[in-house]
C-alpha cells in the first residue's frame, strides 16, 4: 500500500495509506484531509483539488493531459511547475511515499 | 408494459447467468416513480439482463461509479443511448463530447472544458446574481407562483444562452428541443415520438443558431469559433459543440433548479439550514443532485468480455447505467432517500463522473448558487400548494410544474 504525506499550508502532516488505483484525491476525501475540496467529484472540471507535489516525484506522475493543463489555468493559488489536480494522480507503487503540499485556499 | 417480479433464472447460454428482469425501465409507471423499481433492480444483483431491451443494467453505486471511471471497457463511442452506432445508423448525429472515447474526447473535451471553466463562470457571477435577484423580487412580491414555469424554466433560459451568444427571440425553441435529444437516448417510445412531434418545428431554428456569423463577441459560442481558429477543432465541429451546450445545459438546468426548490419545499429544516449558513449552498447541490438526479440513466457499450460479479458480459454489449438508483443506494448511502444538505456527497454521479464527467457542471452550479442565493435572503418558507407535475422523459428525470407560496423573510 502506497504512503501519501499531505502537507498543509500551515504545517500540519496527514500520513495516509492509501490503496492502489485510488487517486490523491480520494485518498484525502476519504481520509479527511483539509483543503482539498474536488467539488467535481473527480472529473478535472473545477480546479479544486489542485496540489504542489514534491519534486523528487514529479516525473513518476501519470502524464498530463490537454484537459488537466486547461485546468490548472483556472486554479485558486498560483500555479507552479509542481501544480497537479490530485483527481488526476492514480496511485501507484512507484509513488510510495509521495509528499503533497495542499495549497492555502482552493477557491 | 411490465412489472413482473425478478426471477432470478439461469438460462441454458453460459454467458448469460444471471437476474433477469422484465421491467421497462423506459415506461411511463417506472418513469413516474422510479424508485422502487430501482430498489428491485439493485436487489436483484449486481447485473441484471434487461429483457425487453435485451441490454445489461447496472443499478448499484459500486458497479455505475466503477463502469463510469472505466473508459476503456465501457466505451461511450458507439453512443450512450440504446442504439449501438457501429450497428445501426443513429438516428441523430453523434456527440462529439458525449459519444467519442480518448484520443478524439480529449482534444474536444480540453477545448469545451477551457469555455466553461471556473475562471469564465466567475466572471459571470455579479452580472447573473443581480439577475435572480430581480427576478425572485418580481416572484416574492406575487406570494404564490409556479416554481417551474416562472422560475426555474425562466432563469437558465434567460442566463446561459446570453452567455453562449445568442439572441433573445424564439428562446422558447430550446427546451423541446432539449427535451427531444434526451428522449432520443431511450427507445421509440410514444414519450419519445411526441416530443419528436413538438420539437420538429424547432430543428432548423437551433442549427441557425449555431453558425458563427450570429454568435455575439467573445460570447461562449464565438470562443468554439476561436478554437477553430487555433485548429484545435475541425470547421464542422464547430456548430456542432455550440449546439451541445444548447442541448445539454439548459433542460438539465431548468430541472436541477426546479427539483432544488421542491426538495426544499419538502424539507423545511433543510431550508431553514441552509439560510442559517450560506456556505452550504454550493454542497447542497450536490446533495439535490444526489437525491433527484436529473439525468436518470445513460447507456455504454462493452469494448470486451467483462466480469461483473458471478456475470460474464461479452464484448460489445449495451450496459444501461441507473445514475438514479446508484445516488440512492443503500450499500453507499445511509438514508438515501432522505434530502439532507449536509451529508458527505462525495461519489454521486448525478454529473455522472470519470473523463465523461458533465463539462456544463460549473455552469449548472452557478446558476443554481446564485438562484438560491437570491431565495435564501428573501424567502423564510416554501409551501407547495398544488400537485407537482411530472414531465415524462426517457433520461430526464423533471417536474413540468410546481406551484408554491413563498413567505418573505
Amino acid at each position: 500500500m502506497p504512503k501519501i504525506s499531505y502537507q498543509s499550508h500551515d504545517g500540519t502532516v496527514a500520513d495516509v495509506n492509501a490503496p492502489e488505483n485510488m487517486s490523491v484525491m480520494q485518498v484525502a476525501k476519504a481520509n479527511g484531509v483539509d483543503g482539498i475540496v474536488a467539488e467535481c467529484g473527480g472529473s478535472a472540471m473545477c480546479a479544486t483539488c489542485h496540489v504542489y507535489v514534491a519534486e523528487d516525484f514529479l516525473d513518476r506522475l501519470p502524464v498530463m493531459n490537454a484537459v488537466e493543463d486547461e485546468m490548472l489555468d483556472c486554479t485558486a493559488t498560483e500555479r507552479k511547475p509542481s501544480s497537479r489536480l490530485s483527481c488526476q494522480i492514480k496511485l501507484t507503487p512507484d509513488l510510495d511515499g509521495i509528499v503533497i503540499h495542499v495549497p492555502e485556499r482552493q477557491t | 408494459m411490465s412489472t413482473a417480479p425478478l426471477q432470478a433464472e439461469l438460462t441454458s447460454e453460459p454467458l448469460v447467468s444471471c437476474p433477469v428482469s422484465r421491467l421497462d425501465p423506459f415506461g411511463r409507471e417506472f418513469l413516474t416513480d422510479p424508485y422502487p423499481f430501482h430498489g428491485e433492480l439493485r436487489d436483484a444483483g449486481p447485473v441484471v439482463w434487461l429483457e425487453r431491451y435485451q441490454v445489461w443494467g447496472f443499478a448499484r453505486h459500486a458497479e455505475v461509479y466503477a463502469a463510469m471511471q472505466d473508459w476503456q471497457t465501457y466505451s461511450s463511442a458507439a453512443g450512450v443511448g440504446i442504439d449501438d452506432f457501429r450497428k445501426n445508423k443513429a438516428w441523430r448525429p453523434p456527440s462529439l463530447l458525449l459519444e467519442v472515447d480518448p484520443p478524439l474526447h480529449t482534444r474536444t473535451r480540453a477545448v469545451m472544458s477551457k469555455i466553461l471553466s471556473p475562471a469564465a463562470m466567475r466572471r459571470l457571477r455579479d452580472e447573473w446574481q443581480t439577475r435572480a435577484d430581480t427576478l425572485v423580487e418580481k416572484l416574492i412580491e406575487r406570494e404564490t407562483f409556479d416554481a417551474v414555469k416562472d422560475l426555474a424554466s425562466v432563469f437558465p433560459v434567460w442566463a446561459f444562452p446570453d452567455a453562449i451568444g445568442i439572441g433573445m427571440e424564439g428562446r422558447e425553441n430550446l427546451l423541446p428541443f432539449g427535451n427531444m435529444i434526451f428522449n432520443s437516448f431511450g427507445p421509440r417510445n410514444e414519450i419519445f415520438l411526441e416530443s419528436i412531434k413538438e420539437a420538429e418545428p424547432v430543428v432548423a431554428w437551433i442549427y441557425g443558431k449555431c453558425a458563427r456569423d450570429v454568435l455575439a463577441p467573445g460570447s461562449f459560442g464565438a470562443q468554439v469559433y476561436d478554437a477553430l481558429d487555433r485548429g484545435e477543432i475541425q470547421p464542422d465541429e464547430a456548430p456542432v459543440l455550440v449546439r451541445a451546450m444548447l442541448t445539454a445545459g439548459l433542460d438539465t438546468t431548468v430541472i436541477g433548479i426546479g427539483s432544488s426548490i421542491h426538495a426544499f419545499a419538502l424539507y423545511p429544516e433543510q431550508w431553514q439550514k441552509l439560510r442559517e449558513n450560506p456556505t452550504l449552498i454550493r454542497p447542497s447541490f450536490d446533495e439535490l443532485l444526489r437525491w433527484a438526479s436529473p439525468v436518470q440513466t445513460f447507456f455504454r457499450t462493452t469494448t470486451r468480455d467483462v466480469q461483473v460479479g458471478a456475470t460474464m458480459i461479452p464484448d460489445g454489449s449495451k450496459v444501461l447505467l441507473f445514475l438514479g438508483s446508484a445516488n440512492r443506494d443503500p450499500r453507499k448511502w445511509e438514508d438515501p432517500d432522505k434530502f439532507n444538505i449536509t451529508r458527505s456527497t462525495t461519489g454521486h454521479v448525478g454529473f455522472g463522473t470519470g473523463i465523461h464527467g458533465c463539462v456544463g457542471q460549473m455552469v449548472a452550479r452557478m446558476e443554481a448558487e446564485v438562484v438560491l442565493t437570491s431565495m435564501i435572503k428573501r424567502i423564510k418558507s416554501i409551501e407547495i400548494v398544488g400537485e407537482p407535475v411530472r414531465r415524462l422523459n426517457n433520461t430526464l428525470r423533471s417536474l413540468s410544474s410546481l406551484p408554491v407560496r413563498v413567505t418573505p423573510a
